[in-house]
Parts: C-alpha cells; sequence; structure tokens
C-alpha cells in the first residue's frame, strides 16, 4: 500500500461527506421533537435542555430571593414556582424552612452572616424576575410543558399580562401541538383574566381530548390532569346555567378522583337545583 | 515605606500598558448591555439578570487580573534581569515581594472600582436607587479577597517553573475553594476515617473565600452585613494573605534569580 496521504484523505472525506448527507435526513427524522431553529438550539445541541432544566431552577431560585438549597444542603430540592400554578397546592407555595440546620463549627456560623439567611417570595410585581429565566428555558429546550404553563401563570395572576401570557402559551401549544397542560393553562387564560367563557370552553375540551388521546399508561400517570380540566369544565358550565353539563363533567371528574366523596355532595347539590324548578335554573342547551 | 509605594508604583504602570483590563473591562461592558437591551415580554423593569450577569463578569474579570498580574510579576523581572538592577539599590526581597503585592492589590483596587462604577450606573438608570453602603461593602470584601489571591499567586510563582502553570493552578485553587471549599465539612461527615480527619483539616487550613462574595445580598436587594462581621472578614483576609506573603518571602529569600 503506496497510496499517497493526500489520496486517503480525500478518500476518507469523501466517505465523511457521503455518510452525513445520507444520515442526516434520517437523524432529523428519528427525532419526534420539533427542530429548534434558534440560534441558542443550534449552538448546544441536544446538550441545550440540560441548561434549559437549570435556567427553570433559577427562576425558582429567584423566586425565592436567593435563598435556595444547592446540593450539598440537607433539605432537597422542591421548584415551587410549579406548585404555586396548582390549585391543589393551596395557590401559594409552603415555606421552605431552615433547611441548613444548625452550623456545625464557628467557621460555618461565621460564614452564615454573609449569606442570604431569610425565606423571602418575590412580591408585588417583582415576580417579573424570574421571567427571563423562563424565556430562555423554552429558547432551550422548546419541549419543556411546565415552563409555559409556569410563565403563563406568573404572567396573568400576578404581572397582570394577560396578553403576554397568551402569546407565551401559543408560543408553548406551536412547540408542542399535543400537550393538554398548555391548552388547559389557556382556558383558565381565557375564563379567569379574559373573561371568554366561551373560548375557555372550546380550549378546555380541545385539552380533554388531548388528554384522552394519551397512551393508557401516561393517563394512568396524569388523572389530576383530567380531575382539574373536567373540574374547571364543571365549574365554567355551572357559573353559566348549565347544570346539566355541570354535572356531566362533575360525574366525569369523580371517575378520576381521589377523593369522589367530596365531588358526591356537589353532584347532589345539582341534582337538588336540577330537580327544583323554583331554584333559578336556566334551561340546559347542548352545545 | 516610600521604598514599598515606588515599587509598588511600577506594578500600577505596568497594569496601565497591558491591555488585560480594558479587554476584560469592554468585555463585561459589552455583554451586560447586550443582557440588558434584551425584551422580555415587554417589561422594561426586569434587572436582576443583568445585575446577576454582571456581578459574575466582575467575579470573574478581577480574580483573571489579579492571578495573571501577580503570576508574573517574580518571572518576569527574573527573565528580563532587572531584578538585579532592582536589588542593587538599597531594597531587600521583601520590600520587592510586599511592594510587588501592593501594586498588584492597588491596580485590582482601582479596576474593582471602574467595574462597580459601570455596574452602578447599569442598575442605577434602571432602578433609580443607589444603595452605595451596599456597594462600597461588596467592594471592600472583594478587595479583600482578591488581596488573599494575590497573595497566593506571589507563593505559587516562587515555587513553579512558569506564570502560567502558577496561574492555573491558582484558578482551580481558588475555584475549588469557593464551589466545594464552604461544604467540606458536610462532605467530610459521610468519609470513613482517617479521610474524615484530612478532610476536616483541609476544611479549617484553606481561606474559606465565599465569606467575601456578597453578591446575592446586591441581586437580591437584602440588606448588607454588620460592619463588625466585614470587620473582622477583613482581619480574616489579612491574616491569610500575610500568611501567604510570609511563605512566599520564605522561598524568595532562598531562591536563585537566575532565570531558569
Amino acid at each position: 500500500m503506496n497510496a499517497s496521504p493526500r489520496l486517503f484523505l480525500a478518500l476518507v472525506l469523501t466517505i465523511c461527506v457521503t455518510l452525513a448527507t445520507s444520515l442526516a435526513p434520517r437523524a432529523t427524522a428519528w427525532s419526534s421533537r420539533v427542530q429548534s431553529d434558534t440560534v441558542l438550539g443550534m449552538l448546544f445541541g441536544d446538550g441545550r435542555k440540560l441548561f434549559a432544566s437549570q435556567f427553570f431552577t433559577m427562576a425558582d431560585v429567584y423566586f425565592h430571593s436567593g435563598y435556595y438549597p444547592g446540593i450539598f444542603d440537607r433539605k432537597g430540592k422542591e421548584i415551587h414556582i410549579e406548585e404555586a400554578t396548582h390549585d391543589s397546592a393551596g395557590g401559594e407555595a409552603e415555606e421552605m424552612g431552615d433547611f441548613r440546620g444548625p452550623p456545625r463549627d464557628w467557621i460555618e456560623a461565621f460564614g452564615r452572616r454573609f449569606l442570604i439567611s431569610e425565606h423571602r417570595h418575590l412580591q408585588h410585581g417583582d415576580e417579573r424576575e424570574i421571567l427571563p429565566w423562563l424565556k430562555l428555558a423554552a429558547d432551550l429546550d422548546p419541549q419543556m410543558i411546565d415552563t409555559y404553563t409556569v410563565g403563563s401563570y406568573w404572567l396573568r395572576q400576578h404581572l397582570r399580562q394577560p396578553l403576554q401570557a397568551e402569546a407565551f402559551l401559543r408560543e408553548g401549544l406551536r412547540n408542542n401541538p399535543a400537550s393538554y397542560e398548555i391548552l388547559f393553562e389557556l382556558g383558565r387564560l381565557y375564563q379567569e383574566n379574559l373573561e371568554d367563557p366561551d373560548r375557555a370552553r372550546n380550549v378546555w375540551e380541545l385539552a380533554l381530548r388531548r388528554w384522552l388521546q394519551q397512551p393508557p399508561e401516561a393517563q394512568k400517570e396524569n388523572r389530576l390532569g383530567y380531575e382539574e380540566i373536567t373540574l374547571h369544565l364543571a365549574r365554567l358550565e355551572e357559573k353559566s346555567g348549565n347544570w346539566a353539563d355541570a354535572l356531566r363533567w362533575l360525574q366525569a371528574a369523580q371517575t378520576m378522583s381521589p377523593a369522589p366523596e367530596n365531588l358526591q355532595r356537589q353532584i347532589d347539590a345539582l341534582r337538588e337545583k336540577l330537580a327544583d324548578p323554583a331554584s333559578g335554573l336556566l334551561p340546559w342547551t347542548p352545545y | 515605606m516610600k521604598t514599598l509605594f515606588a515599587l509598588a508604583r511600577l506594578t500600577l504602570t505596568e497594569l496601565y500598558r497591558r491591555k488585560d483590563f480594558y479587554v476584560l473591562f469592554i468585555l463585561t461592558a459589552v455583554v451586560t448591555l447586550a443582557a440588558g437591551s434584551v425584551n422580555f415580554f415587554n417589561d422594561e423593569k426586569i434587572i436582576r439578570y443583568v445585575k446577576d450577569l454582571c456581578l459574575l463578569l466582575i467575579w470573574i474579570s478581577t480574580l483573571l487580573i489579579s492571578v495573571v498580574t501577580a503570576a508574573r510579576q517574580i518571572p518576569a523581572e527574573c527573565e528580563a534581569r532587572t531584578i538585579f538592577s532592582l536589588l542593587a539599590k538599597p531594597v531587600t526581597r521583601g520590600q520587592v515581594l510586599l511592594g510587588k503585592f501592593l501594586g498588584c492589590w492597588l491596580a485590582v483596587g482601582l479596576a474593582l472600582l471602574m467595574f462597580y462604577a459601570f455596574f452602578a450606573i447599569v442598575t442605577g438608570s434602571h432602578e433609580h436607587r443607589w444603595p452605595l453602603g451596599g456597594y462600597l461593602q461588596a467592594i471592600w470584601l472583594q478587595w479583600v479577597m482578591l488581596g488573599i489571591v494575590i497573595a497566593m499567586s506571589l507563593l505559587g510563582s516562587i515555587h513553579f517553573a512558569a506564570p502560567s502553570s502558577t496561574s492555573t493552578i491558582c484558578f482551580v485553587l481558588v475555584a475549588g475553594i469557593v464551589v466545594v471549599g464552604p461544604h467540606l465539612n458536610t462532605v467530610a461527615l459521610q468519609q470513613p476515617q482517617p479521610l474524615q480527619a484530612i478532610t476536616y483539616t483541609v476544611y479549617f487550613l484553606i481561606p474559606h473565600l465565599e465569606w467575601f462574595d456578597v453578591r446575592d445580598r446586591l441581586v437580591y436587594d437584602w440588606a448588607s452585613p454588620a460592619w463588625q462581621d466585614i470587620a473582622l472578614a477583613s482581619v480574616y483576609g489579612a491574616a491569610y494573605a500575610g500568611v501567604f506573603l510570609l511563605l512566599a518571602w520564605l522561598g524568595f529569600r532562598r531562591k536563585s534569580l537566575n532565570p531558569g
């Protein structure tokens, strides 16, 4: 073999280019996710998802004004900006407590005088400070659904920017067309902030269809999603005077609820109203 | 003292002539301004991430300036053989070392003032408030911390062959102390003996540079630390810088000054 090194190099380069042109479209097809066309996406590749997760955590660090456990601290991390978006969490994030515990020595005790040692949530509009991290997280990993729902929650509930929240959710929906979570949050935005019950109803019904399109294993894991959607639909119908529909949604919610007896009381109350013509009941019209 | 300040002035002049500071300052300014110009959800009041980023860049830049400037002082004098003409004057090796330390420390102090002035202008123009007390505390604490780092670099420059190796080792050490140092006591408890005792000893021996980092207090608008705590931390920093300088002097006293 007395092949010239240049010839050998040219051969290897040709093989590389041929393989690249052949494999690139297949590799794109292997990934079921939407391809990112952002600069960050191109720069970091799939590694950007690690940064996205870190940036999402940074939003939580900002929410706690820097008082946040690290990897060495005794109490583990719990993402509170996310908890606050669920009704079941009671709306307000729970207190963190002293995750550091008592100091072990004088160095640690003295060092704490320079650290942030009190727990304070952002409030009075300062919640806006978490938004850059959520936006960056969404740019880096457009398939991270929590980023959109959490961002929208803070925008619409605390910063009074429902239109920005809607735009952010629409962006999330473009990247995740099958997400029932984003549709559910969009419905809440229409119902609670834009006071548009018709759009809220349509969006929630679509969210329910998306939920039902999930594989059975995913449905089993996301029962809370079904319960939240159906309960919100029930409340919307009840508010609109569509008692029979409200009853139907409550019964649907009951099938997935961890506390069906609580819902049973609401169902009974609705049934009484339906049976009593003097209760000011509006005629039910199916939609 | 006159001799010390004359030597320090030489180091200061060197910093003006070199481009390290200018490059890092411009880089910090450009990155900060670019980050600040990004529009997030049409909300112009968002500022904390800019403060966070700017302070991080200030920390990295001043650390770079300190380590690189201090690490090359003695080797450069030896390499250019100017150390002989310096020592031909009525100047002791200890004074040369102290003068170099003072020069580097003052030079970094000036750089810090410039960086924080920029930081104050950027944040003040957004927030319309000027917590000068907090800024002064942050500058002072960082300056004390950089004093320890400069003394450590000078010690390294006496013992290691080239400024590049001194700089690299110092960066690794400082990063390790800042990131892992505060948690070595936690790590020690999870180790079997004798590793536990060794880790705990390292924990007590290293200078706890993390004490001097009050960036989070500035970013999250927390009250400044008490002045007596700052005074105690300053004494602690001065003690460590003194120990490193003493060790450097002990090495420099017997060091052959011929290059190579």
